[in-house]
């Protein structure tokens, strides 16, 4: 099993979603981010002074999937993720020992 | 002449109970004005600061600061008498011009009330709650008090010996209020990262809310001062109105030449400045001399906030840039603006006054910022030295709210709840422990 990890926009996030349901993939977990990469921040102006903000606020999408599903859902996550502008985030996927299902003690796949 | 046989007007007096209530709003207005442009950290802090002003003010402008701004002069317009203290000798017959007294006495609270709330923009995030609560009836007895009776009291100085004209308050409010804000910051210094951490304001749209219910006081405000339902109370009605107007589409238009982007907070600000800058001057200029005062200064005011950062001044909300800059603006542009249709005397310089009524303006200005600035800078070096006016600096880092008050203005998130650890009020614990 691969746990993907993806930081995307957030006002991609729906687009993500409605791809991965159309694949196949049963549940996700979102959580509101914020960083930087090549994007660095933007400036804001308040009575004339100006702040630079660094961090940006990003949508972090984890998904645990079987190994065989790794590539298509990758492609799908950054299909839909795609604007080809600069701080469209990125995509990564770790392998992942166990997964257990907490209401049933499901294991492994199974648990997916 | 508080207590002639004469009769009040049913509707002057109308307007002035509705007026009357419309000011008071304003400082709740400028509590959410303030309190948006601070961040989460100290909001509920700001919020109190202006909050707990209206009870403050409120208990010694009826013990004693009421007859001493408006009690009869005691020599040289310099104050007034204590003939009533604690409002003695007042009641429901008592009159003043065709409003009965303890309406007018009122009415004059509510603008001793915002007054010194105002100066709490100046030293955000960063003061002693307590030692504020001492500043707060301690400043207003010493500064807003005096000034108040200079330029509206029986026999004050600067209306009936200098010859200034202020109407709605452009020296004892808006100049008194900056001047003060600029030595209280002083005082107690910059806050944690002043000039190197982003402060953005966390909450615009309250900022913006506040703003509209100060502009909605503002009416109360300046057309009260009318101390009538007549023509005088509506010109001055319609000046308010203009010169917020202007001001806000001038800080618009600096903005965006200067910065590339007119925004909310710009909006607010500017309408602001008018404001501050027609409140003097709504009972003596024309339509259009308001629509350039405002204008004049919401441009000049967009340029005044940025001074703190070149001078090394934390006035944290900009009291100095707005207030006192503005209130400057207006009060000096009667000097060129005044004319007798609305005056019934004075005229400015583009009226054919000639250069009197602005040096007269001028001295004015002087006079009340200097003893405004240098009476706060000694209350608040006093209290220093008694008490601490600066928060201690760990507080500062947590945020005022916490330490301060044990309270915080937002709950963010779902995992934030804790357990009820106890009860202020807990009888059955109580009851267990006197048990034998």
């Amino acid at each position: 099993m691969k746990l993907i990890t993806a930081i995307v926009k957030p006002y991609r996030l729906d687009a993500v979603k409605t791809a991965l349901q159309e694949l196949g993939v049963h549940g996700l977990t979102v959580t509101e981010a914020s960083g930087y990469g090549r994007q660095h921040g933007h400036t804001e102006v308040y009575r004339g002074a100006e702040y630079r903000v660094d961090l940006v606020p990003k949508a972090r999408i984890e998904v645990v999937v079987e190994d065989a599903d790794t590539e298509p859902v990758i492609e799908a996550i950054v299909k839909a993720a795609q604007t080809g502008k600069i701080g469209d985030g990125k995509v990564w996927a770790v392998p992942v020992e166990t997964v257990v299902r907490v209401r049933t003690g499901e294991r492994g796949p199974d648990a997916l | 002449m508080f207590l002639s046989a004469a009769h009040a007007d049913t509707g002057d007096t109308a307007w002035l109970l509705a007026a009357t209530a419309l000011v008071l709003l304003m400082t709740p207005g400028l509590a959410l004005f303030y309190g948006g442009m601070v961040r989460t950290k100290s909001v509920l802090n700001m919020l109190m600061m202006s909050f707990v002003s209206i009870a403050l003010v409120t208990v010694v402008w009826l013990a004693g600061g009421y007859t001493l701004a408006f009690g009869d002069d005691v020599g040289a317009g310099l104050l007034g008498d204590l003939a009533h203290a604690g409002m003695a000798g007042l009641g429901p017959a008592s009159v003043q011009g065709t409003v009965p007294t303890l309406l007018f006495a009122t009415f004059q609270l509510t603008f001793a009330i915002i007054t010194a709330a105002l100066i709490s923009g100046a030293i955000a995030d960063r003061a002693k709650f307590g030692a504020w609560l001492v500043f707060v009836p301690v400043w207003a007895l010493l500064v807003y008090v005096p000034v108040a009776h200079w330029v509206w009291g029986p026999g004050g100085w600067i209306a009936h010996r200098l010859g200034a004209l202020d109407f709605a308050g452009g020296l004892p409010v808006e100049i008194t209020s900056g001047a003060s804000g600029l030595a209280l910051c002083l005082v107690l210094g910059p806050r944690l990262g002043f000039k190197k951490d982003a402060m953005r304001p966390h909450n615009l749209p309250m900022v913006i809310m506040g703003a509209g219910l100060l502009w909605f006081g503002w009416f109360g405000f300046n057309a009260g001062s009318a101390m009538g339902a007549n023509g005088l109370a509506a010109a001055v009605f319609l000046n308010t109105l203009a010169a917020g107007c202007t001001g806000l589409l001038g800080w618009l238009f600096v903005e965006q030449k200067r910065d590339g982007h007119p925004t909310t907070l710009g909006a607010a600000s500017g309408s602001v400045a008018g404001l501050v800058a027609i409140t003097p001057s709504c009972g003596s200029v024309s339509l259009l001399g308001a629509l350039v005062v405002g204008l004049a200064a919401g441009v000049l005011c967009s340029y005044a906030v940025s001074w703190k950062f070149k001078l090394n001044y934390d006035d944290s909300l900009d009291v100095v840039g707005v207030h006192l800059v503005g209130g400057i603006v207006g009060t000096l542009l009667i000097g060129l603006f005044a004319e007798k249709a609305m005056t019934h005397g004075a005229e400015g310089l583009f009226y054919g006054g000639g250069l009197a009524q602005l040096g007269r303006q001028a001295v004015a200005v002087a006079a009340v910022a200097a003893y405004a600035f240098a009476v706060t800078y000694g209350i608040g070096r006093l209290l220093d030295k008694a008490m601490g006016f600066r928060a201690a600096e760990d507080q500062e880092h947590t945020g005022l709210d916490l330490t301060v008050h044990a309270e915080t203005a937002y709950d963010h998130g779902v995992l934030g709840h804790g357990a009820p650890v106890a009860h202020s009020v807990l009888p059955t614990a109580q009851k267990v422990k006197s048990q034998p």
